[in-house]
């Protein structure tokens, strides 16, 4: 094929995915490395690309240290209850003991944040959100990190990592293709800094034909976060967790401004509350010191995330469905009508746009709710993510190998979705990881550990080949038949991306499963998984854009085999309301206190499965 | 819910192309404008829409569940600092007009040039601070929280 190969060479600090967690990182690896190479490679453009593209209404991550609101280890006892212990408490730390610096920087750069009128501090949604005018945030922080970059490559889907030639386990760049020109490029960089997302689309949607768009994570989230790091053999924490999301039904419109700061509440059809009476039984299975069902409104614990969901999903199927949010009340009032509504179009327009179209108004109408199909990621309510260093002031051992936030893989380091064991840092969490990340790539480079990379052209040249394989494969076969997209020799990105969700659906916990599954279904799933993945060799691309597609689906599939691996090993059930495993029912501390650890032989594709230690932030004088 | 083109009103400048988020909207080879190549891997985002000159791109709500007759408009401008919606249901009963401010300065000239900012000091580099820092991260004039300032020590087992 007539594709050329742009190589840029010599660079310092590559982002693969800038957005919010990459472009935290461009941004900030220029103060550290004022004479270092800064490249931007990004899929789509960085004005409007990743999760926060079409904006926000609220930042969920701020502390408000300096107004006195919350110290940084208030923040990781609240995410250790949410996500029911599994959390790595140095990382979070280390992200709230800094994200308030990001959001008040986000505030000179002109970010309208809302202000609380009484107290002259940000305007509070709830304990750790705050209100903003959000629909400008990504072409803000867009402008920041290309501002600090030397060279901003937009339209560059990043397929593989390049890997040292010289030393083995350490990265030496990454290689990509245009999907506007169709051009081979190539990143020979020292670090890599993967800011890439997490996974939608892999879990089959609620939804069917075009309201698959309507995911709640971005459909371009292609988890190619995951896809790049296992492929290149770096150890992944907490790929089992999962998240279902209760949202506005169809639309996923967001639920959180209306709990907190509309103060809507929920009821099944009869009009009644219906959490409290799930959460007796609830309690024997995770244990009272997880669901304390007389004693958690004394403790000021919030209930967990999963365990709400878990009583949504037995009232419906108890027939008592379908949950409403009750906004006939609050949008009363004007002023939190309006609010109301601009939550929607500040960052979920599809809401809007779903109501206006069934004649849905609030005021007089309280509209439906659901459980979504599961999302793999690692920056919301849940922690999937890579194995990352932490801070050398606070990581103990087993936590601790030189860089905060690189990864397993020497001079990779991760942000934002990438890096596991961090929930609830969202998109001013993620951006700070960036930042962090950005530091510690520097001080790497600077200490020498860089040196000596060499990437052999025979490397190069395969991963070309690799790179064009689907086009190359629809040539050869697509004209054995007359017409159409039946062919006996390949399956298209979207006849594999259905495969794999259903799949994914089925044997590891979906919506049409009532997100069940157990240690047989998971071993069938595998099986499957590993024909697919054999299928996938000869998926098949007719074009640049269907090559994308293709990139995602493999990126995806990666992420999915390994949801499958860390579900299997678990064999608890330690997060009801997000997954269930039928055969190990109950939470259990004794055996399953710990966050699983994986690693897939990049030559083999066989996996190696690892517990690690669970250390929490205890009082200095606490045994 | 996808987005779809007027004909008469796209003239085929690509600003949409160039914006989406999903690489759906291309342009079509016949007739030389925009059109959303691919509806179930759009997600609504609205960038083409804010981004589009001739107001060439709408909405038509997703099939398998939007029924037709609404409308949801949108003007972004960064001159002025606002963007501006229009939202109309399809018995026309709810006509909401919305206004919001996207910027609080004027649109980009307040965001610094870090390669301006004075190079990191030793200490600087040592520390666990990052630019800017300790500014805005506490209540006093202390330094970044560790674990010794707040008490606190990790410690393995289970704690809840």
């Amino acid at each position: 094929m007539a594709y050329k190969t742009i190589i840029e060479d010599n660079i310092d600090v590559l982002v693969a995915g800038a957005g919010l967690g990459g472009s935290g990182a461009a941004w900030e690896a220029r103060y550290w490395g004022k004479d270092k190479n800064i490249v931007i490679a990004e899929k789509a453009n960085i004005n409007r690309s990743g999760a926060v593209a079409q904006g926000l209404y609220a930042i969920n991550c701020y502390m408000g240290t300096r107004f006195g609101e919350n110290n940084p280890e208030d923040h990781v006892r609240y995410a250790r209850m949410d996500l029911m212990g599994m959390v790595r408490e140095d990382l979070l730390f280390d992200m709230a003991r800094h994200v308030d610096s990001a959001v008040h920087q986000f505030e000179e750069w002109g970010m309208p944040i809302m202000k609380n009128p009484e107290t002259g501090t940000y305007l509070r949604e709830g304990r750790w959100q705050i209100m903003i005018h959000g629909e400008s945030y990504k072409p803000m922080v867009a402008e920041a990190a290309t501002k600090s970059a030397d060279k901003t490559f937009n339209r560059i889907c990043v397929t593989h990592l390049l890997m040292d030639d010289a030393k083995e386990n350490r990265v030496a760049g990454a290689v990509g293709f245009n999907v506007r020109t169709g051009n081979y490029h190539v990143f020979k960089s020292k670090t890599v800094i993967v800011g890439a997302g997490g996974a939608s689309n892999i879990f089959k949607p609620r939804s069917v034909g075009e309201g698959a768009g309507r995911v709640w994570y971005a459909p371009w989230s292609s988890g190619s976060a995951y896809g790049l790091m296992i492929e290149a053999g770096a150890k992944m924490t907490q790929m089992e967790n999962r998240i279902v999301l209760a949202r506005f039904k169809d639309g996923y419109g967001p639920v959180g401004a209306y709990f907190l700061h509309l103060k809507t509440y929920t009821q099944n059809c009869d009009g009644e509350e219906y959490e409290s009476k799930w959460f007796p039984e609830l309690s024997k299975m995770v244990g009272k010191e997880y669901l304390d069902t007389e004693g958690q409104h004394l403790s000021h614990k919030p209930i967990p995330t999963c365990l709400r969901n878990h009583a949504f999903i037995n009232e419906v199927a108890a027939g008592k469905g379908p949950i409403q949010m009750v906004t006939m009340e609050a949008f009363q009032d004007p002023h939190l009508e309006e609010i109301g509504w601009h939550n929607f179009l500040g960052m979920t327009v599809g809401q809007a746009v779903l109501w206006a179209s069934t004649d849905v108004n609030p005021k007089y109408e309280n509209p439906e709710l659901t459980t979504s199909e599961p999302y793999v990621m690692g920056s919301h309510a849940t922690g999937c993510g890579a194995w990352c260093s932490g801070p050398e002031d606070i990581s103990p051992d087993e936590y601790f190998w030189g860089y905060n936030r690189m990864t397993t893989v020497e001079g990779l380091f991760g942000a934002g979705d990438a890096v596991g064991g961090t929930p609830h840092a969202f998109s001013s969490g993620s951006f700070t990881e960036g930042r962090l990340a950005a530091k510690a790539a520097c001080q790497y480079i600077d200490d020498g550990k860089a040196d000596g990379i060499n990437v052999s052209q025979e490397q190069i040249e395969r991963r070309k080949v690799d790179i064009y394989r689907p086009m190359e494969h629809y040539k050869v076969n697509r004209n054995e038949i007359v017409a159409g997209d039946v062919n006996p020799n390949y399956i298209n990105p979207r006849q594999g991306l259905d495969r794999l969700q259903k799949m994914m659906d089925e044997y590891a916990g979906g919506v049409t499963v009532n997100y069940m599954t157990n240690e047989t279904l998971l071993n069938i799933g595998l099986k499957k998984m590993k024909l697919l993945e054999e299928d996938l060799e000869k998926v098949a691309a007719k074009d640049i854009h269907e090559l994308l597609r293709a990139w995602e689906l493999k990126h995806r599939q990666l992420a999915s085999e390994s949801v499958m691996h860390h579900t299997l090993f678990r064999k608890e059930t330690r997060w009801p309301g997000y997954y269930y495993r039928g055969d190990a029912l109950k939470l259990d501390d004794e055996n399953w206190h710990v966050l699983t650890v994986s690693r897939r032989d990049p030559k083999t594709g066989e996996y190696t499965m690892e517990k690690a230690p669970c250390y929490h932030l205890v009082g200095e004088d606490e045994e | 819910m996808p987005t779809f083109v007027y004909m008469t009103r796209c003239d085929g400048c690509g600003h949409c192309v160039d914006i989406c988020p999903s690489d759906i909207m291309h342009i079509d080879k016949e007739y030389r404008r925009a059109y959303n190549i691919e509806p179930n891997m759009c997600w609504e985002c609205y960038s083409c829409v804010k981004a589009c000159p001739h107001h060439a791109i709408d909405v038509r709500g997703y099939a398998d569940f939007a029924p037709l007759g609404h409308s949801v408009r949108v003007v972004r401008d960064e001159e002025k600092g606002i963007i501006s919606w229009r939202i109309k249901s399809r018995n026309e009963e709810m006509d909401l007009s919305l206004v919001a401010p996207i910027t609080t300065k004027p649109w980009g000239e307040n965001i610094p040039q870090l390669s301006d900012a004075p190079a990191p000091a030793d200490d600087m580099r040592n520390s666990q601070l990052l630019y800017n820092e300790p500014k805005y991260i506490r209540l006093d004039d202390g330094g970044l929280h560790t674990l010794e300032s707040n008490g606190l020590k990790l410690k393995e087992g289970v704690y809840y």
